[in-house]
């Protein structure tokens, strides 16, 4: 037997720490090279560690939602012998052992466990005394713990209904209660709701806590809200999705909100900028890395269009496509997560009338895209129906005067309008 | 002048106030503690400890008075001999050892202790005239945790041959002709001690039996025993005179007046409730007749102040004081906490021991069945070799429900703990029948008792 200890691998992004966000491998388990062994999850994403050898796993290094150190002690593996092992050796530490056959030959059924027994079903309400066993004092008939606990929680004992012995109140019924609150009688009308759950921030989350706390507490956000009119560009993208969607992909809107940005930075590059602020740096990108702001299980995610501005329409929406469903299923790699130089977000069809986006910090703007919808215009003589949609754009105000992300707005605005000019590569004076 | 301040100051060091303060010490709040005496209060100084000691000596010097005379058990001694200055140093040892614990246990907590008389200057403001001094205390949270002291009968000041309880656990020597005014509790067991230990006792109750709180079924056992320990028990019966030179209680009874002489006069007519003294006028907290009133959480009147102990209504029991302490530390330690006991246990350490938790029948306000077991029929109680007694439930006739248990007997002080946990915990009187009780133990008698409302006697 030889045990060999595997340090948590340096996962590429530069960082201290990780978060194990679960292991896949227990105590006892057999493993080949190779195999995934544990989801541990960084401020960007959550990367799956594979098994450096073969055989069982004899310690695991951390539990789910401890932080640990790049290079600390992950897991140890018996490397030699025991691999391929007959089934019930191999097995053993994980599994207790089977119970033994009863010898009770007892009629009745079996007594369940005490720890395994169900959680006794809510007895229905006519069957009992209508709310309020008492005891000797009046008061609700429990154990002084039910008692405690039910102060604790703020609950008043004497809307829970027991189902002991004699209407007595146990622990279950509080669980219950805290639950599932009073089963409404009729007449009885609302009640309070009392219970509360608590939810670790861990993982994804808390980075996302962190990151947009940070990104309020240092940057001074002010955030312009302009009407665009979208009616040319959906009747383009309807036409090119006609012509080319079955070879090439359906477009959405998206890739030509990408475009219009790619253009417009071109004319206002303080806002395609990183800020550095301790060294008091703002650094202008000429590349438009389009972060795609993203909803995901575990979050808000931002993975990253490299180069959008170099991609044609199509080759955007696919990669938009393919980082998105990355990001949905956590397989984005850590780069694929970073280096954005402007993020957009969009909420799609909830995207409501307006929004107040929060910068990606280092970034200094955000592009909110809000709902689509047919709204009346006026043209001088007539309303019309136009399908009009909002941008939400946030700014750092400490390096973007309001009269610059105005104009930058503005020319999104005239970008889109006339989506022509998404393709003239042309310029302001 | 010296001025302190703290978060949580506690008046009173007996079994509420130390309890309160080494509580709130240990969950982190600042705490003092005034004591105008001993730490440990009347219950381990003057009260329940030292009563229990001289108790068991009187037992033991009983017995072996009794295996001298007739033998028990095969066993007779020769004459047997009582050294009360003995007994008096071995119950200082007891009450000495206690209290150090308890001293320890406030310096382990960092309890701050000041020894003085505590006054209230305003809700907030208390001062402590001590021996060195007078100190004032700013203290976030005060509980009032004063105690109470013996009442005194008009006309029978203590002091000479007139005796309260602490005078009475004072006594260098065993009076020959003792005079007991009260026949509750504390005059029972007292009495009882000092006629085991030879006094010629005389008790005197104005009302018509004693501990007349409980059934008279209850206290039989009690009653008989008091004739056979040749304690004179005089029933409606009051006292109308004393002359202190010759000793002589004039007496006004059934059967007429009547004098009578005795070396000593013990008063235990009650207790009254040290709100006196106190600058409680100042507050002007509500009171509950001659206590001042709380609510769940022990808070008086007046925000910051609460009070717990034999200050509070209720009996007077030092288990109930530290009960309400508990529950005072964890609120101004800030967690939630209530005093909501179903039952405070009431143990009268008489011959035979009297029990009472919980309702008794005629206190029960809805339907109640009774089942009761007795000791003759309990194998532990006859190799005991004291048989006088019973345990006996009171159940809701519903639902059986344990809404009380009263119990006379051998070692019954022992079982209080258990009916009261029936009674907490909301038991129903078949929870009590399924749960194995040891054989051959006292027990078994509330196991049986509870087999009767269930099913029936295994043993009845």
């Amino acid at each position: 037997m030889a045990e060999r200890t595997f340090k948590l691998p340096d996962i590429g992004e530069g960082i201290a720490e990780a978060e194990l966000a679960d292991w896949l491998v227990k105590v006892g388990d057999v493993v080949q090279e190779d195999d995934l062994i544990c989801e541990v999850t960084t401020d960007k994403a959550t990367v799956e560690i594979p098994a450096s050898a073969s055989g069982r796993v004899i310690w695991l290094g951390g539990a789910p939602g401890e932080t640990m150190a790049i290079g600390g002690d992950l897991i140890r593996i018996d490397v030699e012998g025991d691999v391929g092992d007959t089934p019930d050796t191999a097995a053993e530490p994980a599994k207790a052992a089977p119970p033994a056959p009863k010898p009770d030959p007892a009629p009745e059924p079996a007594a369940p466990a005490p720890s395994a027994a169900p959680r006794r079903a809510p007895r229905p309400a006519a069957a009992q005394n209508p709310l309020g066993a008492t005891g000797a004092t009046g008061r609700p008939l429990a154990a002084p713990s039910v008692r405690g606990r039910a102060r604790a929680a703020g609950i008043d004992l004497r809307r829970v209904r027991g189902t002991g012995p004699a209407g007595r109140i146990l622990h279950e019924d509080l669980e219950d209660f805290i639950a599932h609150g009073t089963p409404p009688m009729p007449g009885n009308g609302p009640g309070p709701r009392l219970a509360t759950s608590e939810h670790p921030v861990t993982g994804v989350r808390r980075a996302i806590s962190e990151r947009m706390a940070e990104a309020k507490r240092h940057i001074p956000h002010f955030s312009i809200i302009e009407e665009v009119d979208v009616e040319a560009l959906e009747e383009l993208r309807t036409r090119l999705n006609a012509r080319f969607g079955d070879t090439r992909g359906k477009l959405t809107l998206l890739p030509f909100v990408i475009r219009a940005l790619s253009e417009a930075v071109l004319d206002h590059p303080e806002v395609n900028a990183h800020f550095d602020d301790e060294a008091g740096v703002v650094t202008r990108h000429e590349a438009l890395h389009a972060g795609i702001a993203t909803q995901t299980d575990q979050g808000l995610m931002v993975p990253v269009i490299r180069h959008a501005e170099a991609a044609s329409l199509w080759d955007n929406a696919t990669e938009l496509r393919r980082l998105s469903d990355a990001a949905r299923t956590r397989r984005a790699a850590p780069k694929e997560l970073t280096g954005s130089t402007l993020t957009i977000t969009s909420l799609g069809p909830l995207g409501a009338v307006a929004t107040t986006p929060i910068i990606n910090r280092p970034e200094v703007a955000i592009v909110g895209i809000n709902k689509m919808s047919v709204r009346p215009v006026w043209n001088g003589t007539e309303f019309l129906p136009r399908r009009m949609m909002n941008l939400s754009c946030s700014f750092d105000h400490r390096v973007v005067d309001g009269w610059v992300a105005a104009e930058f707005v503005a020319k999104l605005k005239s970008l889109l309008e006339v989506p022509a000019m998404l393709f003239m590569e042309w310029r302001d004076d | 002048m010296t001025e302190l301040k703290t978060t949580l100051l506690v008046i009173g060091g007996g079994p509420g106030g130390y309890v309160c303060a080494a509580r709130a010490a240990r969950l982190g709040v600042d705490t003092m503690l005034v004591e105008k005496d001993r730490l440990g209060g009347t219950c381990l100084n003057v009260g329940c400890i030292p009563s229990k000691a001289l108790i068991h000596a009187a037992d033991l010097f009983a017995t072996a008075q009794r295996q001298a005379a007739t033998g028990t058990c095969g066993i007779s001694v020769a004459a047997p001999s009582l050294d009360f200055a003995a007994t008096r140093q071995w119950m200082a040892e007891v009450t000495g050892t206690l209290r150090s614990g308890v001293t320890g246990m406030m310096e382990q907590r960092g309890v701050k202790t000041l020894q003085g008389l505590a006054r209230f200057v305003d809700g907030k403001t208390v001062e402590v005239r001590g021996d060195t001094g007078v100190t004032t205390v700013r203290a976030e949270h005060v509980v009032i945790a004063t105690g109470a002291r013996p009442t005194d009968l008009p006309g029978l000041p203590t002091g000479g041959k007139v005796l309260d309880s602490t005078g009475a656990l004072a006594l260098s020597e065993v009076p020959k002709r003792l005079a007991v005014i009260g026949a509750g509790y504390i005059g029972l067991e007292l009495g009882t001690a000092f006629a085991k230990l030879g006094a010629e006792v005389t008790l005197i109750e104005a009302a018509s039996t004693l501990l007349p709180q409980y059934d008279r079924r209850l206290t039989r056992p009690v009653l008989k025993r008091l004739g056979a320990l040749g304690i004179t028990l005089m029933t409606d019966t009051r006292v109308t005179g004393w002359d202190e030179d010759t000793g002589t209680l004039s007496l006004d009874g059934a059967d007429g007046s009547d004098t009578r002489a005795f070396d000593n006069v013990l008063v235990t007519v009650g207790r009254t409730a040290n709100t006196d003294g106190l600058g409680l006028d100042e507050l002007q907290l509500r009171m509950d007749g001659p206590f001042i009133r709380v609510d769940e959480e022990c808070r008086t009147s007046m925000r910051g102040v609460y009070a717990i102990g034999d200050v509070t209504p209720g009996p007077m029991l030092a288990h109930r004081a530290t009960a309400q302490a508990e529950v005072v530390a964890d609120i101004v330690a800030g967690h939630p906490a209530a005093y909501d006991k179903t039952c405070i246990p009431a143990v009268c350490f008489t011959d035979p021991e009297v029990v009472s938790v919980g309702l008794l029948p005629d206190e029960a306000t809805e339907p109640v069945e009774t089942s009761d077991f007795s000791f003759r029929a309990n194998g532990r109680a006859l190799t005991l070799d004291d048989i006088e007694g019973f345990v006996r439930i009171v159940a809701r006739q519903s639902d059986h429900v344990v809404l009380g248990v009263q119990a006379t007997g051998p070692g019954v002080s022992e079982l209080a703990a258990g009916f009261a946990l029936a009674i907490e915990a909301g038991l129903r009187a078949e929870d009590v029948a399924a749960t194995v009780h040891p054989h051959p133990s006292l027990s078994e008698a509330f196991q049986e008792s509870a087999l009767g409302l269930a099913s029936f006697a295994n043993h009845g």
